[in-house]
């Protein structure tokens, strides 16, 4: 026999039946857990309970007699009897269920939850046949905007808690509150203050009734009319478990599912409402060469030639590929394996200059979000603003640190969504201390519990050979790293080998492994990254440019290099929408979106979970795999002909994806693949140039929502860009004589944009933070992507 | 029942424990106060330890006052022990229909209170006082303010206190007007910058995780202020007045249809409500010696009584065998001429303004009662609305109606098994009205949904104009 130790149990008795419950469980879930549904309003399991609602009241003995209790509120204790079908129970709910609808306006006909509401269902199920109540109604205007993505019906409302207790407890944005008293308490925001918090959507979810109801879906569909298919949102790297739900081949809705390794049910605004983007009338249907509609054997036709007459003339590493951040696992491999097996280059790079170099990411020794959550245990965050960038995650981080003491350090060059959370905050200026603070930091840690290191580029201006040192610093301690890199299946891409020196598996090109079997060749010199494939581009070196789901123009550091770049390159662009760089391309072939493809996505953690098409593709677009399968066929060589065989393919030459697809049919929550290249050498960063008195240091970091293209393409989100300012310093501010509002020029020795001022004590001393790949602003103009730093003049517009 | 037979009887001598100061026009100065021996008991308690002043409180049983009745002493016995820090919040909220009795002594010996306050944290080992004045009481947060500068210039409340060890801050906070920050939890709730909504109890009672999540001492103004005078006097004095499960004096606040509305301190357990209603020396009879119809023992919340209870002892158990409750020591006194479904209206309109919106029942259950009553007196009444009045009652507060609220030891007027279907005992508070109209006046109810006349004689005062 094992020596694990048998689970202590509570038993109770639930309607004369023993049950085993885990102590400190909540009669509610333990009911639950016995087969006996105790209906409900208020709880939510992944939320504190607060027994506002009284629909779970059921009669608890605990030892001093039977009493109406809120199952929701009462631990489970031994010996405890629980009756959820006596007279006074059915009663005291058939009252709250008669309460909850003497006001209620019934509008079921046209309201959004009818069909799928726990008001309905429960009303059918334990409520009084009629209503006593002859009075007239309690009666609001009917929904109002609580921000542009939400509407409250206040008449709809039972005053749950949820959406409440969501914003404050889970999202930290109290920012709709109960008001009024007695029958007049509603839910609303504060004047003038709209219920802004990027995880608005989910209040929408988790309401029970329609008071709450998404622009975006409001008075599309009927429930039953919709069809949904379990899957994971690609929008950023958290991997977040969905629903997609559609209707007539449109994809309407998307719903957070609980997956208790990842999101906990909970999305962000983003990865919600960006399904709209498919339904955009503006999506590539056809195939452009030159700028015109063509067919696609003529679009395939005319890059193969070009791709076939390049490498005779120059060589493989005169075509190089970007992107593939955006696509499944086996597109991804299928692209990998395009241009390293067939064509022969390793110049490619999933990342644009934006990330971490592949083999520190994949050498480090890697952490999950449970790892960094461990109650009491140590969170470094070295990275970008987690609440901006992998939104989900940063609920995750806040509720282990406000719920489960763990202990958050950040360093950085300013405040973040998490700074509020953090036990100690460590600024360094940009190109400055950042290492030696890191050492400090280090030294300090409590080494009790788990430390684990939120990994990411604390600024977009700033070469990130430095983090190299930082993570030395905390390898050191024994830290584990959980990579905050945010391009949807970047994880995926990087294990499919999509980065220079890679191949499948997290290997090494000197390790080739089994590909070289199975591909037959594998490239011999490790490749260039992006910024030097766009510089060799530039100078006209790399002749053939693949831009697979990536824009390098509007979404890369360095917009000018990007632009001569692609003014020089013959650009095969394959995307669902026609971006800034889509538009310099020769060739353009229209990809498939999120919910038209089927496979298999890798979040930050490893964590491999699908992807399922519930849609198709607008036009003649093609899912991306299928393009990599064609270009290959037509260069010679044959490639598995769908995903699951592409799948099968990878797992055969990347040792962590054998038999992943057998194991996802076991573990809908996900299959974790572990594993790691050989760390590099620590290099020496460059240091950057001590800052001149006359200029500030640019900090570059991105925001949630920004001028990416599936952002954009959505009518709900696009107007939420916050737009550029430059955050200054209030000393910076001062001595240089600008007040908020100044419209000011900051100038590299790049370029120049204009911006105006916004004063930010969480921004270090002779720095400026800017937001990137903002709608109306190219701060890009600003970088060159060989600098170390970006140092900027500032000059007062007048 | 007359008159003479009640002044014959007599009620017990009075004496005058919290009120002692009311008669002279500076009582709420620090120079009256110690003028009169005020923080003697402070010194006394300082010289010697905690547990002194605990034995003392607990010996001297004194019942809190705030709507409860649990004993002083016992409750700060609750605190768990080795959590710091640990918090006394006074309950100066007093919202109570009929309630106006800590707005007394605050206004008029705000320095006794402070010396109440410092006992309670001396003995229970308290280390922050929050002192809670309801909102809409200017004048007696303007004299709490000033006193508790003069006792913090005079040393009697800061860092080392008299030269000793023991140090303590008193924090005021003033309330936004809201009936429901009277009920403990929600008090807390406020106090911690919150919507003002109750907590649920069971699990944790306030004295275990309250105020910041720390351990919390909730007390009555009224409590707080016997405790000079038990520490100076000592229990045993105390315990000379009033019975022995309801010892000392209690301050009752009259109102309605009395001569002589009032404040009065009176020896608690002994004295009866004829005593209070009837005798010369309290309110001196009905007004224009009118009939008694019925009278609100222990403020709004508490089921009525009518003549036939007059002769009960001020005492919390024969009160609760009774059906009703002492609570907040509110009296309200409603003669013949008074129309018993516009006073159920009136009362329960309170409590459907006042709930918190917290929970179903009350929220809606407490509205429902008002507009069903409200369409009854606007003569739009059905047969069917007095059962359904008693039946929504039931949904909020269900089983037989009432009972006896008084509980051996239990931690809240709500007796066990709880007779609510709410968090707090707000909702079926609008229950107790409504019960006791029906049960005693239901003719009259049935008057008004018939339209036939309702025979309620109208109140003629002596000038001659009718009200
Ligand atoms: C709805 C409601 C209102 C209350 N209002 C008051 C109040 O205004 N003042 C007060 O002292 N206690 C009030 N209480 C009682 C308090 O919850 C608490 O029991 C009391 O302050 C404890 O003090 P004591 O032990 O000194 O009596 C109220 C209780 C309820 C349920
Ligand atoms: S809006 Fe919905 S979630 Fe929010 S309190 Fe009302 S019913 Fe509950
Ligand atoms: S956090 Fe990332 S994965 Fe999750 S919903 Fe948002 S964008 Fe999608
Ligand atoms: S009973 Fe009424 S006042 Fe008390 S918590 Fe519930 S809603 Fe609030
Ligand atoms: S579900 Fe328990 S009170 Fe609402």
């Amino acid at each position: 026999m094992s020596d694990i130790e048998t689970p202590v149990t509570v038993r109770i008795t639930v309607d004369g039946q023993p049950v085993d419950a885990r102590p400190g469980e909540l009669v509610i879930d333990a009911a639950e857990r016995a087969g006996v549904y105790i209906p409900r309003f208020c709880y939510h399991p992944r939320m504190k309970p607060v027994g506002m609602c009284r629909m779970c009241l059921v009669e608890i003995d605990a030892g001093r007699g039977a009493a109406l209790q809120p199952s929701c509120m009462i631990p489970v204790s031994p010996d405890m009897t629980v009756v959820t079908d006596s007279e006074r129970t059915r009663k005291a709910q058939e009252g709250v269920l008669e309460f909850l609808l003497i006001n209620h306006p019934l509008d079921c006909p046209v309201c959004d939850k009818g069909g799928e509401c726990p008001l309905q269902d429960q009303t059918v199920a334990y409520g009084p046949g009629e209503s006593r109540f002859v009075e007239e109604k309690r009666h609001y205007e009917k929904p109002i905007p609580i921000s542009g993505l939400v509407q409250l019906d206040r008449e709809r409302c039972i005053l749950c808690d949820r959406c409440t207790r969501f914003a404050k407890d889970v999202a930290g944005d109290p920012l709709i509150h109960f008001q009024g008293r007695g029958s007049s308490t509603e839910v609303n925001t504060f004047p003038d203050e709209p219920f802004s918090s990027y995880f608005s959507g989910n209040t929408v979810q988790i309401c029970p009734v329609g008071a709450l109801t998404a622009s975006s879906y409001r008075f599309r569909a009927r429930p039953w009319d919709l069809e949904e298919t379990s899957s994971t949102c690609r929008t950023c790297s958290v991997g977040c478990s969905v629903t997609v739900q559609s209707s007539r081949n449109e994809v309407l809705r998307q719903n957070g599912v609980d997956n208790d390794a990842v999101n906990w049910g909970w999305l962000c605004d983003r990865g919600r409402f960006d399904m709209e983007s498919g339904r955009s009338d503006v999506r590539l249907t056809d195939p452009l060469v030159g700028g015109t509609t063509a067919r696609w054997s003529d679009a395939l036709g005319a890059a193969v030639a070009a791709i076939r007459a390049t490498i005779e003339a120059h060589g493989p590493s005169s075509v190089a590929l970007l992107g593939g951040a955006r696509l499944t696992n086996e597109a991804a491999y299928a692209w990998a394996r395009l241009a390293k097996g067939v064509i022969g280059t390793d110049d490619v790079d999933c990342q644009l200059g934006d990330g971490l170099p592949a083999d520190l990411v994949l050498g480090l020794p890697r952490a999950t979000i449970a790892d960094a959550c461990t109650p009491k245990g140590t969170i470094v965050l070295v990275g970008p603003d987690v609440k901006e960038e992998l939104p989900v995650l940063y609920l995750r981080l806040r509720h282990a640190v406000v719920e489960d003491g763990a202990t958050l350090v950040e360093l950085g060059h300013g405040r973040t969504g998490l700074s509020r959370y953090a036990a100690r905050t460590s600024y360094a200026h940009p190109g400055g201390d950042l290492v030696e603070r890191a050492r400090l930091v280090a030294k300090d840690l409590d080494e009790s519990g788990p430390i684990t290191v939120v990994f990411g580029r604390t600024s977009l201006a700033e070469d990130p050979a430095v983090l190299a040192e930082v993570a030395a610093i905390f390898l050191a301690k024994g830290a584990r790293f959980l990579p905050a890199l945010r391009r949807g299946n970047v994880f995926g891409a990087l294990d499919a080998g999509l980065a220079p020196g890679l191949l499948p598996g997290r290997r090494l090109l000197d390790d080739a492994g089994p590909a070289t079997a199975v591909w037959g060749s594998t490239p011999a010199a490790i490749g260039r990254d992006a910024t030097a494939i766009l510089t060799a581009a530039a100078a006209g070196e790399v002749k053939v440019l693949l831009l697979v789901g990536a824009d390098p123009v509007a979404d890369g550091p360095d917009r000018a290099l990007a632009e001569t770049a692609l003014e020089r390159a013959t650009v095969i662009a394959v995307d669902t929408f026609l971006t800034e760089s889509g538009t310099r391309a020769d060739v353009v072939l229209p990809a498939a979106g999120p919910s038209e493809v089927d496979g298999t996505v890798t979040n930050l953690e490893g964590r491999v979970q699908r992807v399922n098409r519930k849609v198709t593709p607008p036009g003649t677009a093609r899912p991306d795999w299928m393009i990599a399968v064609e270009l290959a066929d037509r260069l010679g060589v044959e490639f598995p002909q769908d995903p699951d065989a592409l799948l099968a393919e990878l797992g055969a030459v990347a040792d962590g994806y054998a038999d992943v697809a057998s194991a996802l049919d076991r573990n809908p929550d996900g299959v974790l693949v572990t594993g790691a290249c050989p760390l590099p050498a620590t290099p020496t960063a460059r240091r950057a140039p001590a800052p001149s008195g006359s200029t500030l240091r640019l900090v570059l970091t991105d925001s949630l929502y920004d001028a990416a293209t599936q952002t954009a393409q959505s009518p709900s989100l696009a107007p939420l860009a916050p737009g550029t300012v430059a955050r200054l310093n209030p000393a910076d501010a001062s001595a240089l004589r600008v007040e908020a509002g100044t419209v000011v020029s900051l100038a590299s020795a790049r370029g120049a944009v204009d911006l105006p001022v916004v004063v930010d004590d969480g921004v270090p001393a002779g720095a400026v933070a800017v937001a990137a790949n903002q709608p109306d602003c190219q701060v890009n103009r600003l970088l060159d992507a060989t600098w170390p730093v970006t140092d900027v003049r500032l000059e007062v517009r007048r | 029942m007359t008159e003479e037979t009640v002044v014959a009887a007599g009620p017990p001598p009075i004496v005058r424990i919290v009120t002692q100061r009311f008669d002279h026009p500076d009582s709420h100065t620090l120079d009256r106060y110690v003028a009169t021996g005020g923080y003697e008991a402070l010194r006394k308690a300082l010289a010697g330890s905690p547990g002194a002043v605990v034995d003392e409180v607990k010996s001297s049983n004194l019942l809190g006052r705030g709507g409860a009745g649990f004993p002083a002493g016992t409750k700060w016995g609750f605190t768990p022990p080795g959590v710091w820090p640990r918090y006394l919040v006074v309950n100066g909220d007093e919202s109570e229909p009929g309630t106006y009795k800590d707005r007394q002594l605050m206004e008029r010996d705000p320095h006794q209170l402070i010396e109440g306050c410092l006992l309670a944290c001396y003995a229970a080992g308290l280390s922050q006082c929050f002192l809670y004045v309801r909102g809409e009481m200017a004048l007696a947060q303007e004299r709490v303010a000033k006193a508790l500068n003069e006792a913090y210039a005079a040393g009697f409340v800061g860092r080392n206190i008299l030269g000793s060890s023991f140090s303590v801050d008193i924090v005021l906070h003033w309330g936004a007007g809201a009936y429901i920050v009277g009920e403990e939890t929600a008090l807390i709730e406020s106090l911690e910058g919150n919507r003002g909504m109750p907590r649920l109890k069971p699990p944790f009672f306030p004295a275990a995780i309250g105020l910041y999540g720390k351990p919390t001492i909730v007390n009555n103004v009224e409590t707080l202020s016997n405790l000079p005078w038990i520490v100076a006097n000592g229990a045993d004095a105390y315990k000379q007045y009033g019975s022995e499960t309801s010892p000392g004096t209690r301050m009752f606040a009259l109102s309605g249809h009395v001569k002589r509305p009032g404040v009065y301190e009176v020896q608690h357990g002994v004295t009866t409500f004829r005593d209070l209603l009837y005798s010369p020396q309290f309110c001196g009879g009905i007004r224009d010696d009118n009939r008694l119809k019925m009278f609100i023992p222990g403020g709004g919340s508490a089921p009525w009584f009518f003549e036939e209870q007059l002769d009960l002892p001020l005492e919390a158990r024969p009160v609760g065998a009774a059906g009703s409750m002492l609570g907040s020591g509110a009296i309200v006194v409603m003669d013949h001429t008074t129309d018993a479904v516009k006073a159920c209206l009136r009362v329960v309109r309170f409590y459907a303004r006042e709930s918190c919106g917290k929970c179903t029942p009350c929220r809606e259950g407490t509205n429902w009662l008002e507009t069903i009553l409200q369409r009854i007196v606007d003569g739009h009444g059905r047969p069917s609305d007095l059962d359904k009045l008693l039946d929504i009652g039931d949904n909020i507060s269900p089983g037989p109606y009432p009972a006896a609220s008084w509980t051996d030891g239990g931690l809240d007027a709500v007796p066990f098994p709880p007779r609510q279907t709410t968090i707090c005992p707000l909702g079926p508070s609008s229950v107790a009205p409504v019960v006791s109209a029906l049960r005693r006046f239901r003719p009259e109810f049935e008057a008004k949904i018939t339209k036939r006349s309702v025979n309620i004689p109208l109140h003629v005062e002596r000038e001659g104009t009718r009200v």
